[in-house]
């Protein structure tokens, strides 16, 4: 099985360094790039049927396309690259910053010449620390062997590549709260249309694109789309990394095939369940996605599997209810991260999540009454897509309605014994 | 009043950016890295810097979590408190740190040694519970590791 994302990865070790990492075929993709029509690289990209990695599964090669290109396009154009990892359970671009930084920075300059970008930035979370440390190195010897800057490779393409160290807050992952927290604004999101491809990072084209995505890409190029599609067990293309948290024998991280299906991620990588535990359900793509039961662990992890299923891949990262731990106290947690990481912007969210915790708290200690998960259930509704401004709060809610609909017994159970029956 | 170091390393973030307003995360970056944190006088500072409206940049400021509005100690506990440290007992560290302390989640010990704040996923789920303590990661961890960990930052 390859393993093209992970395969230099070597969690003890020190990242390759750009001679190390260009023995190994590392640049070459880029080497290429350089020399091709942008339309190539997005047709390549295109037929390998790469999906966004961030959660929200956009083909990437068509967001690309998104981008005004011509003698008449508006530059300066820009790519952002979305590190900052903060999604509840999720720990994948981790793996990927402070595993191969140049793997990333060749994927970003590869997209640079396809949309013909002139600036580029990495947002990375603050508590990433390893990772910037490792970006800053790995940046400065790209620039150092020009692979970045001006006239690259005496291609006469010219390209930019900054690092933002950004100070907390969710929401800054969302693309366009991203982008005003890069142009030093209050990070909360934009209304769309227009998209950042036609009017982003200062009203310029710009592509938003997550790290494992870019990642991707130099192999893509290197050995085509054709393998590239048959890296994997399902329509889409490429490997995925998953991973596993929770009361599990072996929490971790893993790159397979995308549309590895979930009880072997969870069986097979993660060992199953930790001695002494049972497994109740799993959220299977970070914080912001609905429950699954044990009814679906043959479910091959991807983005349309998932989705048949009842919930969304998001980002692949799998959490694991055991039998020990309170569903209304999971669910309770989730809301209280999703109500303080709300912008505040809109209504809704603003006023909705709050609500939730509030009943959410009454119900674990004991003072839930019978009508409180009719209100939940409404507040859910109020909360779905289209009745907010961004997607954070339809997504909080979906573990919500999910735990409602699954674990609605253990809810009821608190109400009818006045107490958590996990405390 | 910024230092020339602070005025300077500020104005290395410039060229980055087609805005000066852009800056304004790292100048109250270089800010807290030079104080510990950022005083209102400090904020106006950079303001008239940045040539931004005061009340704008502490709109930016005050939105961030890392970005410290009120005095910390010499180092800075952020436990996490979201869902993957929480099935794995994130609560226990939390109460184990706040009886070991004598301090609640947002307050500073009174030798000024540590404060304690809460932070969401710290993307070390697999390594649950975890916590930063400065710039350093700190996982596996139970009651019983927490002393040595907090011996080491004097």
């Amino acid at each position: 099985m390859e393993t093209p994302l992970t395969e230099h990865i070597h969690p003890d070790k020190p990242p390759l360094d750009i001679d190390a990492y260009r023995k190994v075929g590392g640049y070459a993709a880029l080497d290429q790039a350089l020399r091709m029509a942008p339309e190539d690289i997005i047709r390549q990209v295109e037929e390998a049927h790469l999906r966004g990695r961030g959660g929200a599964g956009f083909p990437t090669g068509r967001k690309w396309s998104f981008i005004p290109k011509g003698p008449d396009a508006v530059h300066p154009k820009y790519i952002v690259v979305n590190a900052d990892e903060m999604e509840p359970a999720t720990f994948k671009d981790r793996v990927l910053l402070e595993g191969n930084p140049h793997q990333l920075i060749e994927g970003i300059v590869i997209a640079a010449c396809a949309v013909q970008a002139d600036i580029g930035y990495v947002f990375l979370r603050q508590a990433y620390r390893r990772a910037e440390r490792r970006l800053r190195r790995a940046l400065a010897e790209a620039y150092h062997e020009g692979w970045l800057g001006r006239d690259i490779q005496g291609s006469g393409f010219s390209f930019d590549l900054h690092l933002h160290v950004s100070a907390g807050r969710y929401i800054c992952g969302e693309e366009t709260a991203l982008i005003s927290a890069l142009e030093g604004r209050r990070p909360v999101p934009r209304a769309k249309p227009p998209f950042p491809p036609v009017a982003g990072l200062w009203g310029k084209p710009t592509v938003v694109n997550n790290v494992e995505t870019l990642c991707n890409v130099p192999h893509i190029l290197r050995k085509g789309p054709e393998w590239f599609r048959g890296l994997s067990r399902c329509g889409d293309g490429g490997t995925k990394i998953y991973g596993a948290s929770g009361r599990v024998q072996r929490p971790g991280a893993w790159e397979l095939p995308m549309g590895t299906p979930m009880r072997e991620i969870f069986e097979d990588r993660a060992g199953g369940m930790a001695e002494g535990y049972r497994f109740r359900g799993v959220i299977p793509g970070g914080g912001s996605t609905d429950f699954l039961v044990e009814a679906h662990l043959d479910t091959p992890m991807d983005f349309d599997s998932i989705q048949k299923a009842g919930s969304r891949m998001g980002t692949g990262c799998i959490l694991v209810l055991d039998d020990r731990t309170c569903p209304v106290g999971m669910v309770l947690n989730l809301m209280r991260f999703f109500a303080q990481e709300s912008c505040g912007w809109c209504t809704p969210c603003r006023e909705g999540l709050p609500w939730i915790v509030r009943l959410l708290e009454a119900i674990e200690c004991g003072q839930g009454i019978a009508a409180d998960l009719e209100q939940l259930r409404r507040h859910a509704e109020l909360l779905a897509p289209g009745h907010t401004f961004c997607a954070l709060a339809p997504g909080a809610v979906e573990p919500l309605s999910s735990a409602l609909h699954y674990f609605e017994a253990d809810f009821e159970r608190h109400i009818r014994q006045h107490r958590c029956p996990w405390s | 009043m910024l230092t020339a170091e602070e005025i300077e390393e500020i104005k290395a973030e410039y060229p980055r950016y087609e805005q000066r307003q852009a800056v304004s995360v790292e100048a109250l970056k270089v800010v807290q890295r030079h104080r510990g944190w950022v005083s209102d006088e400090a904020l106006a500072d950079v303001a008239c810097l940045l040539e931004m409206d005061v009340a704008e940049l502490d709109a930016v400021a005050t939105f961030y979590n890392l970005i410290y509005r009120k005095p910390v100690g010499r180092h800075v506990i952020l436990v996490c408190n979201s869902v993957s440290c929480w099935v794995m007992g994130g609560e226990t560290i939390r109460e184990c740190l706040e009886a070991r302390l004598g301090i609640r989640l947002g307050e500073t010990t009174p030798d000024g040694r540590f404060t304690l704040l809460p932070v969401v996923c710290l993307g070390a789920c697999h390594q649950a519970p975890a916590m930063m303590i400065d710039d350093d990661l700190h996982h596996h961890l139970d009651p019983a590791k927490i002393d040595a960990i907090l011996e080491t930052y004097q």
